[in-house]
C-alpha cells in the first residue's frame, strides 16, 4: 500500500546541508510501521492500550447570514477525562475553521497539516483555497490512511468567493457537502435539538442560540461530552469566536432552580 | 491449523507519576524515582526528568525505554535546531516539536505519558500535557502516569482556573507562590504514594524561573 506521505515532507534542509547527521532528520519523515504481521490486531491492541485521548460533540449548519459552528470541550482516556479545556474548533485561517471529533491527536495533526497546504495554495496560486478544495485535500489524505485506524470526524466550515461552504470529512474517506451536520458521541442528541429548531431565514443571535442549545443537550445526556460549548460564526469577512459558555453554568441558566414553598420546617428540639 | 499469535509484547509499563504545575513567573516539574514492572521494583532511583532545552524540561512515565529514545530524539533535533538558528528552542516551539514526533510514531507509539513544563517567551510559566500519541494541549497544572487519577482531582480542586475558552476571557493565572507550589507538589506526591503501588521511594524536583534551574528532592515510602 502506497502511503501518501507528501503532508509529511518538513521543509528543505537549510543551507543544502547533506552531513550524515541531518539525513536522518530533515528527509521527509515517513511513519514507521511496526514490523507484524497482524497490522489490524496490534493497532487494537496498541489503541487498547495507549488510549488515546478522544473528543466528541461537534455540529455546523449552514443559514441564511453564514455557517454557525459549535463544539463541547471534553477529551477522554477510556472512562477518564483527560481535559475539560480541549479546543475542538480549530482555526485553520482567518476565514475557515475545523472541527474535531474522534481522535485528537489525529484531528490536532492534520488540521494544523491541512492549514500549511491552504497556505502553500495561497502562495503558489495567489487566491485563497476555496472550502470544497481544502476539503478535499483533506480527505485524500485521510482515505490514503483508510483502515489503518485513524479515527478523525470533521467538519470544514469557511466562506469563499461562492458564499459559505460545508463539509464533512472522515477518516474512512467519506466527504459530504451538506448544511447541517453534527459529528460524535453526543451526535444523536445535539441533531435532536438542532433539526428541530433550524429554520434558513435565523439571524446570527438566534442561530448561536440554537447552536449553544444543541451542545448543552449532549453534554447533559452524553458522558463524554462536557466542559465549556464554543460557538463560532463564519461570515463574509472570516470567522468570529461569539461565546464560551461552561456547559454546567448553561444548565442553570436553561432550568433554574425554584425555591419550593415550604410545607413544614423541621425545627431543632432543645438537648433532651 | 490455527495461526500462532505472538505471545511477546513490544511494550512494558514502569508505572510512575509526574506532575507539573505553571506559575506567574516559575514552573514547577516533579515526579517520582521508582520503576517497575510487573510487581518487581527494578530501581528506586531512576530519573523520569529530562531537560529539553534552558527553559523545557520534560517528565515522562510510561515504558521507559521508548521514554529513553523520545528523549534522545528531541536532543538532537534540538542540537541541529541551535545550529541553524544560533539559539535555544523555546517551550512551545518544544511542545510542538514534542507533539509532532509522538504522532510520527502514530502506528508504533511510544508508550510515554509525558508533561512538559518550562518559561514562555515572557517568561512566564507554562505546562504543556500529552497523551501518548501527540495531542497536546497549554495547562496550568497537570498529572500523568498511573498515579495521575489520584492527583489530578486534588490538583483541580486546588489550583482549578476558569478555563480558556470562555467568552468574555477570564484569568487564568495560578495564585500560588514558588514556595506554595513546590509545598503542594510535596502533599500530592506522598498521597499518591499511600495508594498507588508504582509511585513511591524518591520524589526528584525541578524548578524553573528567571533565575534558572533548581533541584529538590524528598523522601517518599519505600513500600
Amino acid at each position: 500500500m502506497k502511503l501518501d506521505t507528501s503532508g509529511l515532507e518538513s521543509a528543505a534542509p537549510l543551507f543544502g546541508v547533506t552531513s550524515e547527521l541531518v539525513d536522518g532528520f530533515s528527509s521527509a519523515p515517513s511513519f514507521e510501521l511496526p514490523v507484524t504481521t497482524d497490522f489490524d490486531g496490534f493497532q487494537k491492541e496498541a489503541i487498547q492500550m495507549v488510549k488515546p485521548a478522544r473528543g466528541t460533540t461537534t455540529l455546523a449548519f449552514i443559514f441564511k447570514e453564514g455557517v454557525m459552528v459549535a463544539a463541547d470541550s471534553r477529551a477522554s482516556m477510556g472512562g477518564y477525562i483527560s481535559s475539560q479545556s480541549v479546543k475542538k474548533i480549530i482555526e485553520i485561517n482567518p476565514y475557515m475553521l475545523g472541527t474535531m471529533a474522534g481522535g485528537a491527536a489525529d484531528c490536532q495533526f492534520w488540521h494544523r497539516n491541512l492549514g500549511i497546504k491552504c497556505r502553500l495554495h495561497e502562495l503558489a496560486n495567489k487566491r485563497r483555497i476555496s472550502v470544497t478544495g481544502a476539503s478535499k485535500l483533506l480527505a485524500n489524505i485521510l482515505y490514503s490512511y483508510r483502515g489503518m485506524g485513524l479515527s478523525v470526524g470533521t467538519m470544514i466550515a469557511g466562506w469563499d468567493e461562492t458564499g459559505p461552504g460545508l463539509y464533512y470529512v472522515d477518516s474512512e474517506g467519506g466527504r459530504l457537502k451538506g448544511t447541517r451536520f453534527s459529528v460524535g458521541s453526543g451526535s444523536p442528541y445535539a441533531y435532536g435539538v438542532l433539526d428541530s429548531g433550524y429554520r434558513y431565514d435565523l439571524s446570527i443571535e438566534e442561530a448561536a442560540e440554537l447552536a449553544r442549545r444543541a451542545i448543552y443537550h449532549a453534554t447533559f445526556r452524553d458522558g463524554a461530552s462536557g466542559g465549556v460549548a464554543s460557538v463560532y460564526y463564519v461570515g463574509p469577512n472570516g470567522w468570529k469566536k461569539l461565546s464560551g459558555d461552561d456547559v454546567g453554568e448553561l444548565h442553570y441558566k436553561y432550568y433554574p432552580v425554584m425555591p419550593s414553598t415550604v410545607e413544614q420546617e423541621m425545627v431543632e428540639v432543645a438537648g433532651a | 491449523m490455527t495461526k500462532q499469535q505472538a505471545n511477546w509484547s513490544p511494550y512494558d509499563n514502569n508505572g510512575g507519576s509526574c506532575v507539573a504545575i505553571a506559575g506567574a513567573d516559575y514552573c514547577v516539574i516533579a515526579a517520582d524515582t521508582r520503576m517497575s514492572t510487573g510487581y518487581s521494583i527494578l530501581t528506586r532511583e531512576y530519573s523520569k526528568i529530562c531537560k529539553l532545552a534552558d527553559k523545557s524540561v520534560m517528565a515522562s512515565s510510561g515504558f521507559q525505554a521508548d521514554v529513553k529514545a523520545l528523549q534522545k530524539h528531541l536532543a538532537a533535533r534540538h542540537l541541529i535546531y541551535q545550529h541553524q538558528h544560533n539559539k535555544q528552542m523555546s517551550c512551545p516551539a518544544m511542545a510542538q516539536l514534542l507533539s509532532n514526533t509522538l504522532y510520527y510514531k502514530r502506528f508504533f507509539p511510544y508508550y510515554a505519558f509525558n508533561v512538559l513544563g518550562g518559561l514562555d517567551s515572557e517568561g512566564k510559566g507554562c505546562v504543556y500535557t500529552y497523551d501518548a500519541v501527540g495531542s497536546y494541549e497549554r495547562v496550568g497544572y497537570s498529572a500523568q502516569g498511573s498515579g495521575s487519577t489520584l492527583i489530578m482531582p486534588f490538583l483541580d480542586n486546588q489550583l482549578k482556573s476558569p478555563s480558556p475558552l470562555l467568552l468574555p476571557a477570564q484569568d487564568a493565572v495560578t495564585p500560588l507562590s514558588e514556595l506554595e507550589a513546590v509545598d503542594l507538589v510535596k502533599t500530592v506526591f506522598a498521597s499518591a504514594t499511600e495508594r498507588d503501588i508504582y509511585t513511591g521511594d524518591k520524589l526528584e524536583i525541578v524548578i524553573l524561573n528567571a533565575d534558572g534551574i533548581r533541584h529538590e528532592y524528598m523522601e517518599l515510602r519505600k513500600d
